[in-house]
């Protein structure tokens, strides 16, 4: 079947167009842009974007893959609320096979730890309801585009009074981190890929600050391959006028303003708070915990299994591949002792991770 | 993660909707937009509606693609 809004941004002569006008922009030295959600790093990698566009662009890949980012603390405290007998976890696929510090759930399962995946959060709510002598857990993973899904299975869960959900939260807010990558020297950054649906909820004037404070190039892109080449296509144009603003590709469906009733839910259920990422170090203000009013939904509390973030020391290089730093081939384990089926790293674990991309498609 | 996928509103009700995602007729929650009525376009990440699109806009770029192509011809 032919999907409408997906096929008509895939059309090869298009994108070949767009391959020699981003050509045409180009300088002697490669443009180094930053994509910084893992779902363009995925399509980049799928759509053999990078290899078409080197000499003219370096695409750099960002910290945006929740799962990536999120601490081995998380992992463990996870892994030791799954021990209680009382809890059936919750989680995202893909959260499954992240290393903690000594474990994974994955490596967990069976082990007196079970775990149901699930599509959506709200799919967790139902599953407390229907199983009242086990305390559902969600593992609530993820970024601004996923916070108002877990808010709404959160405030849905206050209504029904299903009262044997929570969430344990890891949820992160990208601006923050972007500005952090912004102002590092090391990483040199000359223009934003920014994420689409992330961009979708907060609203693309969102990232005026880094285009006005840092003087970078944004552009919010969807994730099509036409789309990501548009979108590296105006990043040049800017930066050949010599203006840093921000601008929407991806206006079928991102607006200036965000997705309102989306902010509504995040900021009734959950308030900012100082947080780590993995690889990165802790970012203030650019966590989202569980308010007040809902604390009972809050895992964390409701147990008593805090999540330590601790800046942990491993041979893994993920924290300067995700800022761009690096490349995964630059890591010494990369495609030795880490790969996708036995992962080292974080950045191996998830689809979207930047290391399971190049190793799966290929660097060039 | 953050994949939302295009998908058009079939039927719909107080708080959730009905959209086909890949061949397979699936119910989400809409609690996190404005009035969306059938044969609407909506993004869907993780069992909500998390956006709608806009076919007026989508046609924009669509047409602006176009004309970088006829641009760019080789003759
Ligand atoms: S290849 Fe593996 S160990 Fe190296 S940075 Fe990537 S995830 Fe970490």
């Amino acid at each position: 079947m032919r999907l409408k809004y997906i096929d008509d941004f895939r059309d090869p002569a298009t994108a070949k167009a767009l391959v020699e006008r981003i050509r045409g922009d180009a300088g002697n030295a490669p443009v180094r842009l930053m994509e910084v959600c893992g779902t363009h790093t995925v399509a980049i990698a799928r759509s053999g974007i990078r290899p078409l566009l080197s000499g003219a662009v370096t695409m750099l890949s960002g910290p945006g893959c929740p799962v990536c980012v999120t601490p081995d603390g998380y992992i463990d405290a996870a892994i030791s609320l799954g021990r209680d007998r009382r809890v059936l976890l919750a989680s995202f696929g893909d959260m499954l096979r992240v290393p903690g510090r000594s474990s994974s759930l994955e490596k967990e399962k069976g082990n007196a730890l079970e775990v149901r995946i699930v599509y959506s959060p709200l799919d967790a709510v139902t599953l407390a309801a229907a199983t009242p002598d086990r305390e559902v857990v969600f593992l609530g993973v993820g970024f601004e585009t996923t916070a108002p899904a877990i808010g709404g299975a959160i405030k849905t869960a206050a209504v029904r009074r299903v009262g044997n959900f929570s969430v344990l939260p890891s949820l992160r807010t990208i601006p923050g981190a972007m500005e952090v990558l912004a102002s590092d020297p090391d990483v040199r950054i000359e223009g934003f890929l920014c994420p689409a649906h992330v961009s979708v909820v907060i609203g693309t004037d969102a990232y005026r600050p880094i285009a006005e404070t840092y003087g970078i190039p944004c552009v919010v892109a969807g994730f099509e391959p036409l789309d990501i080449l548009l979108g590296i296509s105006m990043l040049l144009r800017q930066k050949k006028e010599g203006v840093a603003r921000v601008e929407n590709e991806y206006s079928r469906v991102a607006q200036a303003a965000g997705n309102r009733k989306a902010q509504e839910v995040i900021r009734e259920v959950f308030v900012p708070c100082d947080t780590g990422w993995r690889g990165i170090g802790v970012i203030p203000g650019s966590g989202l915990r569980i308010a007040e009013a809902y604390a009972a939904f809050d895992a964390e509390k409701k147990f008593g299994v805090p999540v330590v973030f601790a800046q942990e020391k491993t041979a893994c290089r993920c924290g300067d591949v995700l800022k761009g730093k690096i490349l995964p081939d630059d890591c010494p384990l990369f495609g030795k002792a880490c790969v996708p089926e036995e992962p080292y790293g974080p950045c191996m674990v998830s689809g979207e991770g930047t290391c399971a991309a190049y190793y799966k498609y290929g660097a060039a | 993660m953050c994949l939302g996928i295009p998908a058009k509103i079939l039927e719909r009700n107080e708080s959730a909707a009905v959209v086909e995602l890949g061949g397979v007729r699936r119910e989400i929650s809409v609690m996190l937009i404005d009035d969306v009525v059938v044969g609407e376009w909506v993004i869907v990440h993780a069992g909500f509606a998390i956006g709608k699109l806009s076919e007026v806009e989508a046609e924009q770029t669509l047409a602006l693609f176009r004309e970088i192509a006829d641009a760019t011809e080789v003759h």
